[in-house]
């Protein structure tokens, strides 16, 4: 009784299988609802998107598999979809299938029914063929593929839930599936073309010949080379793989056979085909390509700026109330506003921006556009290994590189993803800039002016961007050697926004960062807290609160750490209190500029930090009383600050997006050494001009 | 019969994929995405930088790059 009972409670497992563009997503959103929970595959980038939906008394877990042209996998992202395919634990596949594009979509199920498995079929995109003027058969269709099929149409609601009544009935009682094609079919393409030549061989003739070998056809080849692919693909086939072309050959015949045009198209010429006309246009499109990424760029970097600093100040007042509660406990009053409740601050910070990029790319990727942009683009960003869609990962990273690595998850293919994700935070993002306003301001701006300061900015911006295209090149060449397939880009029809998904979209990529990156970046802060809080010095009573704080840095860890490492950034033009800001700020570069405050003896908290801070750093000077700045010293700096990975965050995030440990040691360390080179060779430069 | 490059289709132009090369891996790919030789498609448009370039066929629309496409012949129709 008992086995029977808990035979009965293991959830039953549903795989839903389809073409990226077939509308899978959006009818496991329908069918999930937001109860979804997100697991990375070992070893790769793949994510699996699964959630648990009950009916009747039976669970059942549904599992969303990253969408896919063909069986036949060829990248690594592709095998891991594919070995859920093959995963004999599946107790049923439902195959997605955009009923406006039989002919193609249909190819993938040609493969999947051969593996004689549970296997039922979910037509999407039925308004769409309605729309054309067509009708499509459904039992028709159903017989052609031995399973059932369920179009989903009538009201949104009604057509899920006759879906999902339809998954369980399946479950209780499945359809097998067999092979739609009869193996003789592969070898046809061959007969035809030996037919042709002049050689009439029957079907029986031709595979006894097949199955003796390649050397029965040595003397058709040293005659018709031509035919060596022919009879490759059809010994395949025989044995293994059935030809493309066979597969085509009867999905078009199904097409043909099953959708008939009942009556005109509803438009002659169809909605995407004029919006097309100026979206991919040679002047208007290039024109809306420009205003639709300056507004996402706008909308990270100036809308979210309010939740921003919602968040910050939120999390310094509770910092605030917290530490006077914990009044009477200096050490753990310390750990938990500066460590505990400003590392979570930092983590949550990140969420505004983030949750405005998914929103924008999921609208952009939902509605269509994103394959148009990419489209326009993918000259531009193809020649060095990325593609169009490159674009917006690397834009959003001028904001935060955090997002931008995210998004890159806009880029199927796994070589150009990591690629891109590996010079996102080459980007100059927004926490650069109040270095860079800091030193120009005390450094550029009073002795050269206006000119030469704004060219200074725009500078360091290029700087990251410049490099880049190099790194990419570089990357691609040397490290993520390997087969590479083919840029495939669908066109897809546009399409209204689809809310629903938009908000899963953005609620999955939040709650993803939160949990996984966040709690890296939150374990790090509180490390590099106790780094600058321990030992304890001994200070006299009556010392200035700030002058105290610098004397507490000087001797903590990270102090003495700063003054160990001197010697490593003397070559720069550095001094052991810019070692140690550089040191305090590789969690995260914002926090150079309060550092910088405490080590001059301003503390961190100064209203007009960076007032005093500029006058402070102007008088700053090397022990034998040289000035320790000079406009050099500065764009030194800046140039470290623009190259190096002072980002914890980002490194966290690059682990989670990667599934590895190796990809950013990789980009810490490149870009570290890229930064040390950079400023070491502003000063070399700064030495042969006399350092003036 | 006389066949062109497919990257050297022009907008507009209707044709069918006539010589391939051997189908595996990068072509394998093509091969499934429906370019199978036989195929008739037709050239929507091509990129405003001259690449890549989208075609028409078997009911959907699909960019291809130049460089990907190198080796396939195709037969101009219209």
């Amino acid at each position: 009784m008992k086995s029977k009972s808990s035979a009965k409670s293991a959830p039953k497992r549903v795989a839903l299988v389809g073409n990226p563009n077939a509308g899978k997503t959006t009818l496991f959103n329908s069918l999930t609802g937001s109860k979804q929970k997100i697991a990375n595959y070992p070893g790769v980038t793949v994510e699996q998107v699964s959630a648990f939906i009950e009916q009747d008394g039976v669970r059942a877990e549904f599992i969303d598999v990253p969408g896919l042209y063909s069986l036949d996998a060829v990248s690594e992202d592709e095998a891991v979809a594919v070995s859920v395919i093959h995963d004999k634990s599946i107790d049923l596949i439902v195959c997605v299938i955009d009923g406006s594009n039989l002919e193609r979509n249909l190819f993938i199920y040609t493969q999947i029914c051969a593996l004689g498995r549970p296997i039922m079929v979910a037509l999407t995109m039925v308004d769409r063929v309605e729309a054309k003027g067509e009708k499509l058969d459904v039992e028709k269709l159903s017989k052609f593929l031995g399973c059932k099929v369920i179009p989903l149409v009538g009201h949104k609601e009604k057509g899920i839930a006759a879906l999902r009544t339809a998954i369980f009935a399946e479950l209780a009682n499945p359809t097998i599936s067999g092979p739609v094609i009869d193996r003789t079919e592969a070898i046809l393409p061959l007969k035809d073309r030996l037919n042709r030549m002049g050689f009439d061989l029957s079907v029986e003739e031709l595979k006894a010949k097949i199955q003796e070998g390649e050397p029965a056809f040595e003397h058709y080849f040293d005659q018709f080379p031509e035919l060596r692919p022919d009879f490759l693909l059809a010994k395949e086939g025989l044995e293994r793989h059935l030809d493309p072309s066979a597969r085509y050959h009867w999905t078009s015949k199904v097409q043909k056979e099953v959708i008939s045009q009942i009556k005109k198209p509803r438009r002659a010429v169809t909605v995407t085909d004029k919006l097309d006309l100026i979206l991919t246009h040679r002047v208007f499109g290039l024109g809306i390509f420009v205003l639709v990424m300056y507004l996402v760029f706008l909308c990270i970097y100036t809308f979210s700026k309010p939740a921003m600093d919602l968040i910050q100040n939120g999390f310094n007042s509770l910092g605030g109330v917290l530490g006077n509660l914990l009044q009477g406990a200096p050490v753990l009053r310390s750990l938990v506003v500066d460590g505990i409740v400003g590392g979570i601050g930092s983590v949550l910070v990140f969420l505004p921006q983030i949750l405005v990029l998914f929103f924008c790319i999921a609208l952009l990727e939902g509605t269509g556009y994103l394959a148009r942009a990419a489209f326009l683009m993918d000259r531009l960003l193809g020649w060095c290994g990325l593609n169009g869609r490159a674009f917006i990962p690397l834009l959003s990273s001028f904001a935060c590189a955090i997002p931008g690595i995210m998004a890159a998850r806009v880029m199927p293919d796994q070589k150009s993803r990591l690629a891109t994700i590996l010079v996102a935070p080459l980007m100059s993002c927004s926490a650069r800039l109040p270095v860079y306003m800091l030193l120009i301001g005390a450094f550029i701006e009073p002795q050269f002016g206006p000119f030469w300061a704004g060219f200074t900015l725009f500078a360091m911006h290029f700087l990251g961007f410049g490099l880049a295209i190099p790194v990419v090149f570089f990357i691609n060449k040397k490290i993520l050697k390997g087969k590479r397939l083919p840029f495939l880009l669908e066109l897809p029809p546009y399409q209204l926004p689809k809310w629903k998904d938009i908000f899963i979209a953005m609620f999955t990529r939040g709650k993803v960062f939160v949990t996984t990156a966040g709690t890296t970046i939150l374990v790090m802060s509180v490390i590099i807290w106790a780094a600058g809080y321990f030992p304890r010095y001994n200070i006299p009573a009556g010392t200035p609160p700030e002058v105290a704080a610098e004397i507490q840095l000087e001797h903590s860890v990270l102090g003495t750490f700063g003054k160990g490492i001197e010697p490593v950034f003397r070559p720069l033009g550095f001094d052991w209190r810019i070692s140690t800001a550089i040191l305090s700020a590789f969690p995260a570069r914002e926090t150079v500029v309060p550092s910088l405050g405490i080590l001059f003896s301003l503390g961190k908290d100064d209203k007009k930090l960076d007032e005093k801070l500029s006058k402070k750093l102007i008088d700053a000077k090397w022990p034998d009383n040289k000035p320790l700045f000079t406009p050099w010293t500065a764009v030194g700096l800046m140039v470290f600050f623009a190259l190096c990975a002072q980002c914890f965050s980002t490194l966290a995030t690059v682990r989670r997006e990667t599934n590895s440990r190796k990809w950013p040691w990789v980009m810490f360390i490149y870009m570290t050494v890229f930064a040390y080179v950079g400023a070491l060779i502003v000063h070399l430069i700064a030495m042969l001009f006399g350092a003036s | 019969m006389t066949t062109i490059g497919f990257g050297e289709l022009k907008k507009g132009m209707r044709a069918k994929i006539a010589e391939t090369p051997e189908p595996k891996d990068q072509v394998l790919r093509l091969y499934e995405m429906g370019l199978v030789p036989g195929t008739e498609f037709k050239v929507v448009k091509i990129a405003p930088l001259g690449d890549p370039i989208e075609i028409d066929l078997r009911g959907y629309r699909l960019c291809l790059r130049k460089q990907e496409m190198a080796g396939f012949e195709v037969e101009i129709l219209g």
